[in-house]
């Protein structure tokens, strides 16, 4: 038995390597998926048929649960996978911490002789791990699915950093104790202490958090999840979850980084550098004035380029616009127009948010192109069409070295011979400043709701051609 | 039992630079289903989970380990629901082949 079940973990842990292996391409990408299937299955079936396992029913009730739950949550518009995401994290952190509590009082009154201090700061680290990305996560989705009650904008007060420290250290002070001396008579009672300051310390942790940072903090919680699963195999001497967890944990790294580069900024920034307290812009002395552009004289400009480039941003995921930029994108292509979209790795909500909606709304993924490569292109671009994005093309983070958003890498869409700027209102974006482009001399404005916006402009192409 | 420790560690460190080197290639289209495969794939803790669930463990415990089963088959289900319907949508410009959903 001992034989089959680790064989069978090791399978299983190749079928998860492969699976991340084929998503890098899009080719090849959902053979991942079903190699993801088969090592959890196999993981599953192997586990299920251990000699001690007895409660079935207790067994096929959960799963069926889960499945209940499941299902729907697979069926979410694509605009809420964040918040799917997110919660799917604290779903994770929930049965890692749950796990390693029953594990911890099974073991003080049933089987003391496994409570080494090995395997107790093992199970420490899981549940602190495990608890704080459980309520961190669950009020990450909470703010992406903007629910009434919990507040959107950053909430910061004096010594924020300090009580959190504070928190964490206790907790930690107190799981260091129950380590040292697991078979302590108190250590029952300190045990639920942890709990509470890691559920406490979550919420703490992602309150001052707004949402421009979300992708960086939806790829911390992911890595964490990962984690509190590598803390569970360390506890069970189970390698299966140590490994699948550190492929996860390692993901979560890796797109975090990726985010944090996109930003100029580092983890601690995001995490204890709450972006919406930083100084709003200085006001400047002169009323600066927009060009407004009609949807008519929009088309026209349109009409006669030769290359557009479309700058998504949230506000396209919020307008739900994403169907109607492709009946654009088809209206210019129609018209022999080369069309590109540039994607900021931080447009959106989580990280490849954009790409998800427009392969959504059925646009080629070979018309999606990253910063870094569109960006030498940008001065030879007739129009930049900005739909629903701000900071990631605000001049701003090359000119004002005191400005929030300096030094984040941009897409350059104020080298463009003209820009389009598709916006809902004259407010300022989420870093709370201005944005020089929407009035530099090149640029037109088209003020109001993204869908309507780019419906007309749509409308005006289509008028054209039926006419023409 | 604490020898456990050094070989278990030593897998964690190879899993990490596997899944590090692995992770790096992945397309930044795909960091979205990317997650959420991730998210489907750390559900494995569904295998503690079982283990408390099933055994003749006390049932107070027993009950945390549904409820972690529970929470952990919600994400392996709509996990892999989620990145394949989403991978589904990635297609290239060059021929629309919208034959099979």
């Amino acid at each position: 038995m001992y034989g089959l079940t680790e064989g069978a973990y090791i399978v299983a842990t190749s079928l998860f390597i492969f699976a991340l292996h084929w998503m890098n391409a899009p080719q090849t990408a959902r053979r991942g998926v079903y190699a993801g299937v088969a090592g959890t299955a196999l993981a599953i079936g192997v586990t299920w048929i251990q000699p001690g396992i007895v409660h079935h029913w207790w067994i096929i009730g959960a799963i069926v649960a889960g499945a209940i739950v499941g299902i729907p949550l697979a069926m979410v518009p694509l605009t809420a996978v964040p918040q799917r995401t997110a919660l799917s994290h604290c779903f994770g952190g929930l049965a890692a911490g749950l796990v390693g509590t029953a594990e911890f009082y099974l073991w003080f009154f049933h089987e003391p002789h496994r409570l080494t201090t090995f395997h107790v700061s093992a199970i420490v680290c899981e549940i602190i791990l495990g608890y704080l990305t459980f309520t961190g996560s669950l009020l990450a989705a909470g703010k992406l699915q903007e629910i009434k009650w919990i507040p959107q904008r950053p909430v910061t007060y004096a010594g924020q950093n300090l009580v959190n420290f504070v928190l964490l250290g206790t907790a930690v002070a107190l799981a260091v104790a129950i380590a040292i001396h697991p078979t302590a008579a108190w250590a029952p009672y300190v045990f639920p202490v942890i709990i509470v300051l890691s559920l406490l310390f979550g919420i703490l942790l992602i309150i001052p958090i707004g949402g421009a940072d979300m992708p960086t903090v939806i790829a911390i919680l992911n890595s964490y999840a990962g984690l509190a699963a590598v803390a569970m195999g360390f506890a069970l001497d189970n390698k299966l979850l140590v490994t699948a967890g550190a492929l996860d944990g390692s993901s979560g790294l890796i797109l975090a980084i990726i985010m944090c580069k996109a930003m100029n900024r580092s983890f601690t920034n995001v995490l204890f550098g709450a972006f919406g307290q930083a100084k709003q812009a200085t006001a400047s002395g002169e009323e600066k004035v927009y060009k407004a552009e009609t949807p008519e004289g929009a088309a026209q400009v349109l009409e006669q380029a030769e290359s557009v480039v479309i700058i998504p941003g949230y506000g396209m995921a919020v307008a739900q616009a994403q169907h109607k930029v492709r009946e654009l994108y088809d209206q210019l292509k129609k018209r022999g127009v080369s069309v590109r979209f540039a994607i900021h790795p931080v447009a959106g909500r989580m990280p490849g948010h954009m790409n998800v909606l427009l392969a959504e709304a059925d646009i080629p993924y070979d018309a999606l192109v990253e910063m870094e490569e569109i960006n030498p292109d940008m001065p030879q671009v007739d129009v930049a069409l900005v739909v629903g994005a701000n900071d990631v093309v605000n001049p701003a983070a090359r000119t004002d070295p005191g400005g929030p958003i300096y030094g984040m890498p941009i897409i350059d869409a104020d080298k463009a011979r003209t820009v389009l700027a598709i916006k809902r209102s004259k407010n300022p974006g989420f870093a709370g400043i201005d944005n020089e482009l929407y009035f530099s001399d090149r640029t037109w404005m088209l003020f109001g709701d993204a869908k309507g916006v780019i419906g007309d402009l749509v409308k005006q192409l289509s008028g054209d051609s039926a006419g023409g | 039992m604490t020898e456990e420790f050094w070989p278990t560690l030593f897998v964690f460190v190879l899993a990490s630079f596997i899944g590090l080197g692995v992770v790096r290639r992945v397309s930044r289209l795909l960091h979205t289903p990317l997650m959420s495969l991730t998210n489907a794939i750390s559900a494995i803790a569904v295998v503690g989970a079982i283990a408390v669930a099933g055994r003749d463990y006390p049932v107070e415990l027993r009950v945390m380990g549904v409820v972690a089963l529970f929470a952990s088959m919600t994400n392996i289900i709509s996990g892999f629901l989620l990145t394949d319907r989403m991978l589904r949508m990635f297609k290239t410009g060059k021929k629309t082949d919208r034959g099979e959903a």
